[in-house]
């Protein structure tokens, strides 16, 4: 063997301050793959409030509460919100250094862009997508919120901030209209202020709550929300407090759980109170859930429906044809079993039904590659899925925003053109479900 | 296969890693125990750079003679894993398997230790 001598670069250790287009690098390799595709959306990521919570609460139109926060900042970071203690657990001891945040990633401090703007450019040109659709994190859990008035006050400030500071800084970035259950009059006021923004693309209910969604009260907001033609979207979240999740003893079994707990009582409430049929041109989303319970729930309602119709009278058909109706997120995408990924994908209708996720910057998320390297989805549903389901849904233009994969990569590291290395069609989970799914990949 | 020269050996101290990339190979050495093992910094879950992130102690299920638990401890072999960053899938570093899964590892790249300094056997066609 020859010994000689070629350019070495050294790669730094990856920590929470290791710029979003290095810690993604891998993921604009991955693009190339995908990079002819007419539109990629992430219909969600997420703020990690710490970072940006003063500005937050600077837009507090309650003179009490904004006191209150300022009094708490030095203790807390993100004051008002009850972030439980367990969920710190997230990041796995320091070993998934993104989980809250690129905190101390360096910004350019004289582009004039927006902090939280930048970091989010950084993604959406990295992972190779359009648009991205922003979601809190630790406002996740308003809806358990024991004081009164907390999300009704949070909930204006995070959509003014959002308004007014964040997404004129570019039109990629993306919002939803937070809604504080907790008052619907609040709702109201919400919807009316915000609905017409054409960059607040729907609406959406933190499904941790214990909040029936189908009480009276609350059809006036559905009906608005129906009338403005932008959807509804439930997103799941974690939650270690309720008395059932507390008999769990680690993070991992809690998590699993809680996130699909909370859409499978919001979406039974959803289904057996009929609102489908009251809002027939509803466009309902769900989101952070994977996809393993779809299959599960429209099993099990569809068998009790047939069952105790007495008890769902207001159903003109089963709750599996009132849930492929719906629209579902893609992440956490489980693909441990190949042939019961195929067969969800098959019985929701994925092709279009489900919108690709990634979930940045949490320790769980997708890269677009886990729609495109699906063995069995024909091309033109993975093109649905991570981009044309989302642009229907939420009425995104069909233009392309995002930069050529090819430039971002110049633009980042040395490439080398013949280089697929990155591209995990070959890995063992691939191969593995290729063969259980009966399908060469 | 070409040999490439990366650093002394001293250069990776005990527990310690060095990443480098050779044209579009990137590549993980590490050092435990003053033994060198080296892996491709492709992360067999979804290719992110597993190789960049943490090391860290195998845990294990401190469990007793009667059955009981003592919850999680570690490894009292003193087993490391590297860390994948991206979703924290973890390896062996010494065989770079995953602690559940072994069917699920990182690629070996061949490394040896001559007169003090580190090599690692590339392809060709990747530098």
């Amino acid at each position: 063997m020859d010994a000689k001598g070629p350019d070495i670069r050294e790669l730094p250790p990856i920590t929470n301050a290791t710029d979003t287009r290095d810690y993604l690098g891998a993921a604009a390799k991955q693009a190339l793959m995908h990079d002819d595709y007419e539109i990629i959306v992430d219909m969600d990521a997420h703020l990690q409030e710490k970072g940006f919570w003063p500005e937050v609460m600077s837009y507090l139109e309650n003179d009490v509460l904004r006191y209150t926060a300022d009094n708490m900042m030095n203790v807390a970071a993100t004051p008002l919100i009850n972030t439980q203690p367990g969920l710190t657990f997230q990041a796995l001891s320091g070993r998934i250094p993104h989980q809250h945040g690129q905190g101390a990633e360096p910004l350019d401090a004289t582009s004039g862009v927006h902090r939280f703007a930048q970091i989010v450019q950084r993604c959406i040109d990295t992972l190779g997508v359009d648009y991205q659709i922003i979601f809190p994190t630790n406002m996740l859990h308003l809806g358990m919120n024991p004081m009164e008035g907390v999300e009704v006050y949070l909930a204006r400030a995070y959509c003014r901030w959002l308004t007014e500071r964040v997404l004129p800084e570019d039109p990629r970035i993306l919002g939803l209209i937070y809604l504080p259950l907790n008052s619907v009059e609040e709702c109201y006021r919400l919807v009316n202020q915000y609905a017409h923004n054409p960059q607040m693309v729907g609406f959406t209910i933190c499904s941790v709550r214990n909040t029936p969604i189908h009480d009276n009260s609350y059809m006036k907001l559905f009906a608005m929300i129906e009338e403005t033609g932008k959807p509804l979207v439930f997103h799941a979240g974690p939650h270690w407090d309720d008395p059932s999740f507390s008999q769990l003893n680690r993070f991992i079994s809690m998590h699993a759980l809680s996130f699909v707990h909370y859409n499978l009582i919001h979406m039974t409430n959803w289904i057996i109170n009929a609102l489908p049929e009251r809002f027939p041109k509803m466009k309902v989303v769900w989101v952070e859930s994977g996809l393993a319970w779809v299959p599960f729930l429209m099993q099990r309602l569809d068998h009790e429906v047939m069952m105790r119709q007495s008890e769902a009278p207001g159903l003109k058909k089963l709750p599996s044809d009132y849930m492929r109706d719906m629209y579902y997120s893609s992440q956490p995408l489980e693909r441990s079993d190949m042939v019961l990924t195929k067969a969800t994908f098959e019985r929701m209708h994925a092709e279009t039904q489900l919108m690709y996720a990634s979930d940045w910057p949490h320790w769980d998320f997708d890269t677009p590659s886990t729609i495109s390297t699906l063995p069995f989805l024909s091309d033109q549903g993975k093109r649905n899925i991570l981009g044309l389901n989302a642009a229907k849904v939420f009425n995104i233009p069909l233009k392309r925003m995002r930069p050529r994969a090819r430039d971002v990569l110049a633009n980042r590291t040395p490439f080398a053109p013949g280089d697929t290395h990155a591209v995990s069609r070959s890995s063992p989970e691939f191969v593995k479900a290729g063969v259980k799914a009966g399908v060469t990949v | 296969m070409v040999d490439i020269r990366v650093c002394k050996s001293e250069d990776i101290a005990e527990r310690g890693r060095r990443v480098v990339q050779i044209g579009a190979f990137e590549v993980g050495i590490f050092n435990l125990r003053g033994r060198f093992f080296a892996y491709e910094n492709v992360c067999p879950h979804f290719s992110g750079p597993a190789c960049q992130g943490v090391l860290a102690p195998l845990f294990a299920e401190g469990v007793c003679e009667d059955r009981t638990s003592l919850g999680r401890v570690f490894d009292p072999g003193g087993r490391m894993n590297i860390v994948c960053p991206w979703h924290g899938y973890e390896f062996d570093i010494e065989t770079g398997a995953h602690p559940t899964d072994n069917r699920m590892r990182l690629k070996p790249v061949p490394v040896s230790v001559r007169d003090g300094d580190i090599y690692l056997s590339v392809p060709d066609r990747r530098i």
